[in-house]
C-alpha cells in the first residue's frame, strides 16, 4: 500500500516535470558517457601496459656487415663479441635487474619481420642479413632500462641499446591527456547534472507543496515525504546512465572492435566489448548515487521541521 | 496537556518577540479560545505546539512530551496526535472528499481495510455523509471546512489546533462548525480554537485566552471575546502591558481597568 503510494507518487512527478526530466536524463546521459569513456581510456592504457611491457623489452641489437652507427664499422659482430655482450649480462651489477633474457639470431629476426608486416610491400625488401641480430631482455621493473642502456652502449659490436618502452610512453602519455580530459569534461557535466537533478526535484517538490505541507501537518514521517522525490531524480538519471553504458558499448562495439580493429590490424592489446560491459553497472552506480545525493539535498529544506 | 513555562518566541530581524515570557496550562478535555488582534501571537502559539517552530527561550510540554528535547525525527510521530484546521481549509483540490480525508491516513502508513471503515465513519460524523465522491470546489465553504475537520481528527488526535476556523464562513455555517468542534470536544479531544469571531466565544462560554503583544493578559473561564470578569492572571502583568498599542481590543477590556486611550492608567 504505502509502495504503491510512494511510487504514483513519484510517477505523478515524473508526468509532471516531463520535460524537466528529459533535460536530466540528457545531461546524464551526455556526462557519463564521457565518465565511461574515460573509464575505458583508463583499461586501455593498462591493458596496453600489459601486454606490452610483458615482452616490450631492452633490445641490444648487434652490428651487421651494414652498419656504421653506434660501436659497428661495417662489419658483422663476431661472437667474441656476442659472448662479451651476453657476459654483461650475466654479470652482478646487471642480473638483478635482468627477469630473463634472449638472443635472436638473423633467421628469427628476420621471421618476426615478416610477420609484423604481413601483406606490407617492406617484406620483399628485407632479408635476413639486413636484420641485426639481439638480445631481447627482460627487465624485472621496466622503469630500470636507463641502467642497461648505460652499461651496454659502449661495448664494442653493440649498434644501439633500446628501451623499447620508449616507443610506447608517447601514445600511452596521449591516452592518459585523453582520459584526464575526458575525466574533466565529465566532472563539470555531472556538477551541472547534480545541479539540474537539484533544481527539477525543487520545481517537482513547489508544484507539490500543498501535498507536502498537510503530509506535515498530519504527520508523515520524513522518509516518505522525500521518497518520491528522490525516485524521480534517481529514475530520471538512471534512464541517462543506461543511455551512457549503451553508448560506451556501441563505441567499444562499433568504433574500437569494428573500425579501430580492421584498420590498424593488432587484435591484442585494445578493449573489447567485455571490458565495456564492465562500464556499464559503474556509470549506473554512479548515476544513482549522484540522483540520490543531490535530491535529497534539494528536498531537505522542505522537510525542515 | 499543553504547558508553556515562560516562553519567548523571537523572530529575527523582528525586535519585538511574538510571544513575550507566556506561561500557562491547558488541561485534558477543554476547550480554548485563543483572542486577540492579529500580530498578537495566536499563530506564533499554534506553530509552537505543533513544533513548526522553536520557542526562543523557556519550555512547552505538550502531552507529556518536552518539545525542546524532542528529535527531528520523532516530530512525525508527535503531529500524529495533533488536528490542524485552518482558515483556508488546505484541501487538495485535485482528491475527492474521501480521498482528501484517506490522504492523511495513507500517508501515515495505515492499511486500507483501517481507511475504508474509518473515513466513511469521520464522514458521517462532519455531517458529510452522501457527499465522499465530491471535489472540493463542488462544495461550500462550511462542507470545505468539515472536510478539513475530518481529515484532522480522523486518526483520534489528542489536541485539535484550529486556527480560525469560521474565518471565512457565514455566521450561520460557523455556528454549525462551532456544534461540530463542540461535539469533538465532548468526545475527549482537547480543542484549541484561535479567533475573531465575537459572537461565537461570547455565545460558547468557554475558556478564553487573550493575548495582546505576546503576552496573555487574560485568561478566563466562561469568559467572553471581551471579559466582564476580573482576569485570573493579575493586573501586574497587565500593567507591564502597558506599552503596548493602544487601540487594540485587549487595551480596550474595562476590567484591565484602561480606556481606549488610557493604557497608561494601569501602572500610573
Amino acid at each position: 500500500m504505502r509502495l504503491g503510494l510512494v511510487l504514483g507518487e513519484a510517477a505523478s512527478g515524473l508526468r509532471r516535470n516531463i520535460s524537466m526530466v528529459i533535460s536530466v536524463v540528457l545531461v546524464t546521459f551526455i556526462s557519463l558517457t564521457f565518465v565511461g569513456t574515460a573509464i575505458l581510456l583508463q583499461q586501455q592504457i593498462g591493458q596496453m601496459k600489459g601486454y606490452w611491457y610483458d615482452r616490450a623489452q631492452v633490445t641490444v641489437s648487434l652490428c651487421t656487415a651494414t652498419d656504421s652507427t653506434g660501436t659497428c664499422a661495417q662489419e658483422e659482430a663476431t661472437d667474441a663479441q656476442k659472448d662479451q655482450v651476453e657476459a654483461q649480462l650475466k654479470s652482478a651489477t646487471l642480473t638483478p635487474y635482468i627477469e630473463r633474457y634472449e638472443f635472436e639470431n638473423h633467421e628469427q629476426a628476420y621471421k618476426n619481420f615478416q610477420e609484423s608486416f604481413k601483406g606490407s610491400s617492406f617484406v620483399e625488401f628485407a632479408s635476413p642479413e639486413f636484420l641485426p641480430e639481439s638480445f631481447r631482455v627482460k627487465l624485472k621493473d621496466p622503469t630500470q632500462a636507463a641502467v642497461l642502456v648505460e652499461s651496454l652502449s659502449g661495448i664494442a659490436g653493440v649498434q644501439s641499446v633500446k628501451d623499447e618502452r620508449a616507443y610506447l610512453d608517447p601514445i600511452l602519455n596521449m591516452l592518459n591527456v585523453a582520459s584526464y580530459a575526458a575525466i574533466g569534461l565529465a566532472a563539470l557535466m555531472l556538477i551541472a547534472a547534480a545541479l539540474l537533478i537539484a533544481t527539477t526535484i525543487r520545481l517537482s517538490a513547489f508544484s507539490r507543496r500543498r501535498e507536502i505541507g498537510i503530509m506535515r501537518l498530519v504527520g508523515a514521517s520524513n522518509r516518505f515525504i522525500q521518497t518520491p522525490f528522490i525516485l524521480e531524480g534517481v529514475f530520471a538519471s538512471l534512464i541517462g546512465s543506461l543511455l551512457a553504458g549503451g553508448a560506451v558499448v556501441a563505441i567499444v562495439h562499433f568504433f574500437v572492435r569494428g573500425y579501430l580493429v580492421k584498420s590498424v590490424g593488432a587484435t591484442t592489446g585494445l578493449v573489447g566489448v567485455d571490458d565495456a560491459l564492465i562500464v556499464v553497472p559503474i556509470l549506473v552506480a554512479i548515476g544513482g548515487v549522484l540522483a540520490a545525493g543531490s535530491a535529497g539535498v534539494a528536498i531537505s529544506r522542505y522537510l525542515k521541521v | 496537556m499543553i504547558r508553556f513555562d515562560t516562553v519567548t518566541k523571537s523572530y529575527p530581524r523582528n525586535p519585538r518577540p511574538a510571544l513575550n515570557a507566556v506561561s500557562m496550562e491547558i488541561l485534558k478535555g477543554e476547550f480554548v479560545f485563543l483572542v486577540g488582534a492579529s500580530g498578537s501571537g495566536k499563530s506564533s502559539f499554534l506553530r509552537l505546539v505543533l513544533k513548526e517552530e522553536k520557542p526562543s527561550k523557556g519550555q512547552i510540554h505538550v502531552l507529556g512530551q518536552q518539545l525542546g528535547t524532542l528529535s527531528s525525527r520523532k516530530v512525525p510521530y508527535f503531529r500524529r496526535n495533533l488536528g490542524v484546521v485552518f482558515q483556508d481549509f488546505r484541501l487538495l483540490p485535485q482528491k475527492t472528499v474521501f480521498d482528501n480525508v484517506a490522504f492523511s491516513l495513507q500517508v501515515i502508513g495505515k492499511s486500507r481495510g483501517f481507511i475504508q471503515e474509518a473515513v466513511p465513519d469521520v464522514l458521517k460524523m462532519v455531517g458529510l455523509a452522501g457527499k465522499s465522491n465530491r471535489f472540493p470546489h463542488e462544495l461550500s465553504g462550511g462542507e470545505q471546512q468539515r472536510v478539513a475537520i475530518a481529515r484532522a481528527i480522523v486518526n483520534k488526535p489528542a489536541i485539535l489546533l484550529a486556527d480560525e476556523p469560521t474565518g471565512n464562513l457565514d455566521p450561520a455555517t460557523s455556528a454549525g462548525i462551532m456544534t461540530l468542534l463542540e461535539r469533538i470536544n465532548l468526545g475527549g479531544t482537547t480543542v484549541i480554537m484561535a479567533t475573531h469571531d465575537v459572537g461565537i466565544v461570547d455565545q460558547m462560554k468557554r475558556r478564553v485566552i487573550e493575548l495582546t503583544d505576546g503576552r496573555i493578559v487574560r485568561d478566563e473561564r466562561q469568559g467572553g471575546y471581551q471579559t466582564q470578569a476580573v482576569p485570573i492572571q493579575g493586573f501586574g502583568l497587565a500593567g507591564a502591558q502597558g506599552a503596548g498599542t493602544p487601540g487594540t481590543p485587549a487595551t480596550g477590556t474595562p476590567s484591565i481597568g484602561t480606556g481606549v486611550n488610557g493604557t497608561e492608567g494601569v501602572s500610573a
